[in-house]
């Protein structure tokens, strides 16, 4: 079944969200920083996106500047284009954006409890986002609320509408979270790290769920994580980033089986996953994610990277197709590198 | 080898509010721990696993004094640590100590870690300064961080070095045993891989026990030498290792480990609906995992399954399972 669904996506042409070379920057010490540097991205109607990397590698600011959730609280600036229906939303004023968010793009975030409203009940905030979307009446809103939760697998969903979110648990939590988010039916759906917080079977139900309703509403998801794992299982293309850079996109399969960057390789090797021999030494990336205000020169990696030579540290790679449909931002696989190597 | 350290049927209760949701209604109680039993050798390092809120964190606690039980024992050298006086305490402190999921939040922020690490010394008994600063940078190394770190502040270290200077605190004062509870959870898998490597490379040179709790079933695997998994309270089964892998008995360990989503399974089918761990309370009978497990008969609703071993070793509490 998935199989044919992939099928599909790929016939299907006009994509739903179109991130053109984004740039997100911040001000550190009176200079801008680019926690984004140039990232390109593609999502199909009904595909679901995974990104991973690691935390500090920017996934999260890239995921929140597709709804401007940033421009609030801080000082931030944005170079490329975002495309979401052929719009750019970057020249959206912030009246509008509000229009969009929570209706035709939604989010969910990590921590639900964080999320929510601590002095409002799941049944106001659920139908909060239905009066002030969809224009509807209080009883409808109330109808579709309980909809809303019963196709999210809450058993007893009136009983749930009356609770605050403090009385739930953390799987309901992320549940309701997951209602509001659905409530208007939105074509894109970013999932920031929805399960890290959550326990292995929750995890599983919550993933089952995404999945499911994937299925069922045909709607696009922006996936997040560090979890290999998770979108291992769930996404149907995945984009490894770092350093605020894309450096691999491939379909899940070929990413798995062929990974090609250095970076890509240490992530799939440091995981103490069930066929590890046990307390054997495990390859481990050296170094930690420098910060904003140190990234080197050239190739973002080449700080960690074993294979980084003189070339790597002073030139920024290009991106390379290896394969058909599998990119790769690094110099092993560039015209007059280490060519042989390509595909092995 | 001999036992280390040896509980026996440890119980904690916290106190919940009545039903009515009113602060001076009637008192309940909630088992978080409810006659747990296990050992750990000499250099042995186990496992704890489960989901959060099984209690597994209160074990740990309670081991280390944190937390006082209510019943049960903690036998360490002949000692019940449950009837120690704070007073007397005090000196097994040195022998067992904890390693916090959060690092940072469990060192002070406005000391230097100097200071932090060589305070720790001072209250055991170590005068001189120079000693003591001489055994800092000595375990700074040990842990992979170096002399310049001595004037620094816990907030200056990344992730992972935090994580290190946490295990350091722990390390300096010459423990037998040491409770990590969820060490690596808080952190990337590039940092997680070093950490866990580091732990081992530790404990081989220094010949110290572990307790390991973790929620991460990949984690757990790796590092221990036996496992027990917990589930609301008590331990469901145990084993080493290799048996619970190769041979998983009672029906949670299995939804466990076949909830773990391995990054080589592409496409995986998730499973729809199992249930959540609910709030065991003192009146609590029949089998804890009753309302999730798919081979619950009226047999498991009444009658508390028994811990007993099946095979040498391997013990499992599941009626079905005989």
């Amino acid at each position: 079944m998935m199989q044919e669904n992939k099928k599909e996506i790929e016939s299907m042409q006009d994509p739903i969200l179109e991130i053109r070379n984004l740039r997100v920057l911040f001000p550190v010490h009176k200079k801008w920083l680019p926690a984004v540097d140039g990232v390109d991205l593609t999502i199909q109607p009904g595909e679901i996106t995974g990104i991973v990397g690691e935390s500090g590698s920017g996934k999260s600011v890239m995921s929140q500047s597709v709804l401007r959730l940033r421009d609030h609280d801080t000082a931030v600036r944005y170079e490329g284009e975002i495309l979401f229906e052929k719009e750019n939303l970057l020249k959206w004023s912030l009246k509008q954006m509000r229009n969009i968010r929570g209706n035709r793009i939604s989010v969910i975030f990590q921590d639900p409890l964080n999320s929510l409203s601590p002095v409002h009940t799941v049944e106001s905030q659920l139908m909060e986002v239905l009066i002030l979307h969809k224009k509807i009446s209080k009883e409808e809103a109330k109808k579709k609320s309980v909809q809303m939760l019963k196709m999210i697998g809450i058993p007893n969903p009136e009983n749930c509408m009356k609770k605050y979110p403090f009385e739930l648990s953390g799987g309901m939590q992320q549940r309701v979270m997951i209602a509001i988010a659905l409530a208007c039916e939105p074509k894109l759906l970013i999932a920031d790290e929805p399960t890290t917080a959550l326990d292995v079977t929750i995890q599983e139900q919550i993933l089952y769920l995404i999945q499911d309703l994937n299925k069922k509403l045909g709607m696009s998801i922006l996936f997040i994580t560090h979890d290999l794992g998770a979108v291992s299982n769930l996404c149907h293309s995945v984009k490894v980033m770092y350093l605020g850079q894309i450096v691999e996109d491939a379909k899940t399969e070929e990413l798995f089986t062929h990974p090609l960057h250095p970076y890509t390789k240490g992530l799939l090797a440091c995981i103490p996953h069930l066929a590890v021999e046990r307390r054997k030494e495990l390859p481990t990336i050296p170094g930690s994610v420098p910060s904003l205000s140190h990234i080197p020169e050239g190739c973002h990696f080449c700080t960690r990277c074993h294979e980084a030579d003189e070339r790597c540290r002073k030139m920024p790679p290009p991106v390379v197709e290896a394969t058909p449909g599998h990119t790769v931002k690094c110099w092993k696989y560039a015209e007059g590198g280490k060519k042989n190597e390509v595909g092995v | 080898m001999s036992h280390l350290i040896e509980i026996n049927g440890l119980k904690k209760t916290f106190p919940v509010y009545g039903k009515t949701g009113k602060i001076f209604s009637q008192k309940e109680y909630m088992c978080a721990v409810d006659n747990l039993s296990f050992y750990i050798e000499e250099g042995e390092t186990y496992g704890l696993v489960g989901e959060s809120g099984c209690g597994k964190s209160t074990t740990g606690r309670a081991i280390v004094g944190l937390t006082k039980a209510d019943g049960g024992s903690i036998l360490y050298k002949g000692k019940d640590l449950c009837k120690l006086n704070d007073k007397q305490f005090r000196p097994l402190r040195k022998e067992i100590q904890m390693v916090f999921q959060n690092a940072l939040s469990a060192l002070n922020p406005r000391r230097r870690i100097g200071d932090i690490l060589g305070e720790i010394l001072e209250i055991h008994g170590m005068k001189d300064a120079d000693e003591r600063r001489e055994q800092v940078i000595e375990t700074l190394k040990k842990v992979g961080l170096s002399e310049e770190h001595y004037f620094r502040f816990p907030h200056e270290l990344s992730g992972g070095q935090v994580q290190r200077l946490g295990i350091a605190s722990a390390l300096i004062i010459g423990p037998r045993l040491i409770v990590c509870d969820e060490p690596v959870s808080a952190l990337d898998v590039s940092i997680q891989a070093q950490i866990l490597n580091m732990l081992i490379e530790l404990q081989k040179e220094l010949r110290i026990s572990m307790l390991f709790i973790s929620h991460d079933i990949g984690v757990i695997r790796f590092i221990s030498d036996r496992i027990g998994v917990m589930y609301l309270g008590t331990l469901t089964e145990e084993a080493s290792t290799e048996t619970l892998f190769a041979n998983p008995l009672h029906p949670y360990t299995k939804m466990l480990f076949d909830a773990v989503p391995d990054p080589y399974i592409t496409n995986r089918e998730f499973h729809a609906l199992t249930g959540e761990q609910p709030v065991r309370t003192q009146a609590f009978q029949g089998c804890a995992f009753y309302n999730r497990c798919p081979y619950a008969s009226d047999r498991c609703k009444i009658e508390t399954p028994e811990f007993k071993e099946v095979e040498s070793g391997h013990k499992v509490a599941c009626h079905m399972v005989s």
